[in-house]
């Protein structure tokens, strides 16, 4: 692993992407790891666009500013390719995943994507109505972040959205939960 | 006592000072929410509620209320709590100066955020600034870890015999009290050890011996009153630092009056308190690299300011900016005042001001750059072409 990640999501209010940040975070501090989650603080509305970052380092983190050029980005709402220029800042090498039942090598032209930056995507929202009954495409997208990335073992995963959803939901929101991760993680395709 | 058992978490300023309070477990806690302090009170009523702590939560109608009833608890002999933010602290401002000459050993939970109008809820100074001369001590934190541990070490430097004073601890709204980041937390047993029991000085219900509190002082004693309560304050400062070096004895973690980091040969030195300086540490290494001597100094202690250590500390360097997310209309940023006083005895660096990250504008590592080359060119030429100025802003 890089010494350290900088993570930057793009989501829309009440999709659960500063959750997915925050889950992110959490399974990550296992081995040790120093981790930081925060969300961009608007006015806070459901469907206003909004970004959260991540950073995940071996060594302690310091910087207490907004991720400029991201090393992963993560779109969690497909329409916000037409809104907003996710690709700013990227790195050279960035990983893209993005949720959208398009063929990653369309969303690759879409983005103007360098050759030397892989571009993911996974159908997150399909999967989330399948698995949990509501497009609430945080789940799948965890999954999808982790097949493309690695930065942390699948069981880890998996365990620490059980811990954090646990608390809040029932036993079959947690499965839907659960399973949507696993989706995620197998379905993503690149281009 | 060894050394004990740590956890690694991954929580947000305001969960990390929460789960502090609860370990603290005060008698009292009133408290009226306001953003970005909410989330500290929400954690903390939850505690309450589910028997976590036998604290009495008292839900006022406002923060003139939450410090007005905190005093009433503190003066009863009770260990008091609160938690604000901004407007919340400036609605206290009367009651502050009440708990402050009462000698009230008061703990609260400052989560800086900037003042209105215009509106705005994100994390600077300001409000922590407003209160300098109320009679509190002030710590400040750089991130969740500092903020949880200053609020740790809170009670047993407000509560000292030679103290007696109201403490706040800041953090910066936002930027760590909404931000999740990896830190310790210490064993609840070691907790309770270090903090000890609270021996009230002349409670009031101490009914077998009783006494009046809040008394009319006109010409007669005032200035005695207040001379002692600059005394205390002074006190103070040879508190923190014992009590500090006992923390750190315990839990490995080291906190002096002020963080030096890479200060020792610096010639190039800007000072900023809290999140900021984080961020500053990582730009000074990268100027390091390069062969300039970098190097910041992070207040943590603002009252009592120590003028002499942070004087002696700066006086070799050739230029410092002092970084400011506060402003003074009309006059020089807070802290760059302070740090003014402090070289004002010595042949020191030349100084500046900039005022940066009002309404929680960020700081960006290039932000830093701007400064630290700026403060390179004072260092050469010895020059300052504005003494006070504003980054990152729209002219």
């Amino acid at each position: 692993m890089a010494e350290m990640i900088e993570i930057r999501w793009h989501g829309r209010g009440g999709q659960g992407t500063v959750t997915a940040a925050k889950v992110l975070a959490d399974a990550c501090l296992s081995g040790g790891r120093n981790v930081q989650a925060f969300p961009e603080y608007g006015p806070e509305r459901a469907g206003a666009p909004l970004r959260a970052y991540n950073r995940i380092s071996e060594k302690i983190l310091r910087m207490h500013c907004p991720v400029l050029n991201p090393g992963v980005v993560a779109v969690v709402d497909a329409t916000l390719l037409d809104a907003i220029n996710v690709a700013e800042g990227a790195k050279d090498d960035a990983v893209f995943i993005i949720n959208t039942s398009r063929d990653p090598k369309e969303v690759r032209e879409k983005l103007k994507a360098k050759p030397s930056q892989k571009v993911f995507t996974i159908d997150a929202t399909k999967i989330a109505i399948d698995t949990i009954g509501r497009p609430m495409p945080n789940a799948p997208m965890l999954g999808a972040l982790n097949k493309a990335i690695a930065i942390v073992g699948q069981d880890v995963l998996l365990a620490d959205v059980k811990g954090s959803f646990g608390k809040k939901f029932a036993q079959k929101i947690i499965d839907g939960n659960l399973t949507a991760v696993k989706r995620g993680y197998e379905e993503v395709k690149q281009g | 006592m060894g050394i004990t058992t740590t956890k690694t978490v991954a929580v947000t300023g305001n969960q990390a000072v929460a789960e502090a309070l609860r370990q603290l477990n005060p008698d009292v806690m009133p408290a009226y929410p306001i953003t970005p302090s909410t989330g500290i009170m929400e954690s903390f009523t939850s505690f309450v509620s589910n028997g976590k702590v036998d604290t009495e939560m008292i839900l006022v109608e406002s923060e003139h209320s939450a410090m007005s009833a905190g005093i009433g608890a503190a003066a009863a002999g009770g260990r008091v709590a609160t938690a604000t933010s901004a407007q919340g602290l400036a609605l206290m401002w009367e009651m502050l100066h009440i708990a402050s000459g009462y000698r009230l050993p008061i703990l609260m939970a400052l989560v800086n955020r900037a003042l209105s109008a215009p509106l705005n809820i994100h994390g600077d100074h300001s409000d922590g600034m407003g209160m300098r001369d109320c009679g509190w001590i002030q710590l400040f934190s750089e991130n969740a870890q500092e903020a949880y541990d200053n609020t740790i070490m809170a009670y047993r430097i407000a509560e000292h015999k030679d103290v007696r004073l109201p403490i706040a601890v800041n953090m910066d709204g936002f930027i760590i009290s909404h931000s999740i980041e990896s830190m310790q937390f210490i064993a609840d047993a070691d907790v309770t050890k270090f903090v000890g029991d609270y021996i009230a000085i002349d409670p009031l219900l101490d009914i077998d011996n009783p006494k009046s509190i809040g008394a009319l002082v006109l010409t007669d004693y005032y200035m005695e009153h207040k001379r002692a309560q600059h005394e205390a304050m002074i006190n103070a400062k040879k508190v923190i630092q014992d009590v500090s070096a006992e923390f750190a004895k315990l839990f490995g973690r080291k906190y002096e009056l002020f963080e030096s980091y890479r200060l020792e040969d610096a010639e190039v030195v800007l000072v900023a308190l809290n999140s900021a300086a984080g961020t500053i540490k990582d730009e000074v290494d990268r100027y390091r690299e390069k062969g300039v001597k970098a190097g910041l100094l992070k207040p943590r202690v603002f009252r009592p300011f120590p003028y002499a250590e942070v004087g002696a500390a700066l006086k070799n360097a050739k230029a410092v900016c002092v970084m400011d997310r506060a402003d003074s209309y009309g006059g020089y940023g807070p802290l760059f005042m302070e740090i003014a006083s402090a070289l004002a005895p010595l042949k020191g660096p030349v100084l500046f001001n900039k005022i940066y990250g009002l309404g929680g504008r960020d700081l960006m590592p290039h932000d830093v750059d701007k400064v630290i080359d700026e403060t390179i060119e004072v260092a050469k030429t010895g020059k300052v072409t504005m003494l006070k100025d504003y980054l990152s802003v729209r002219s």
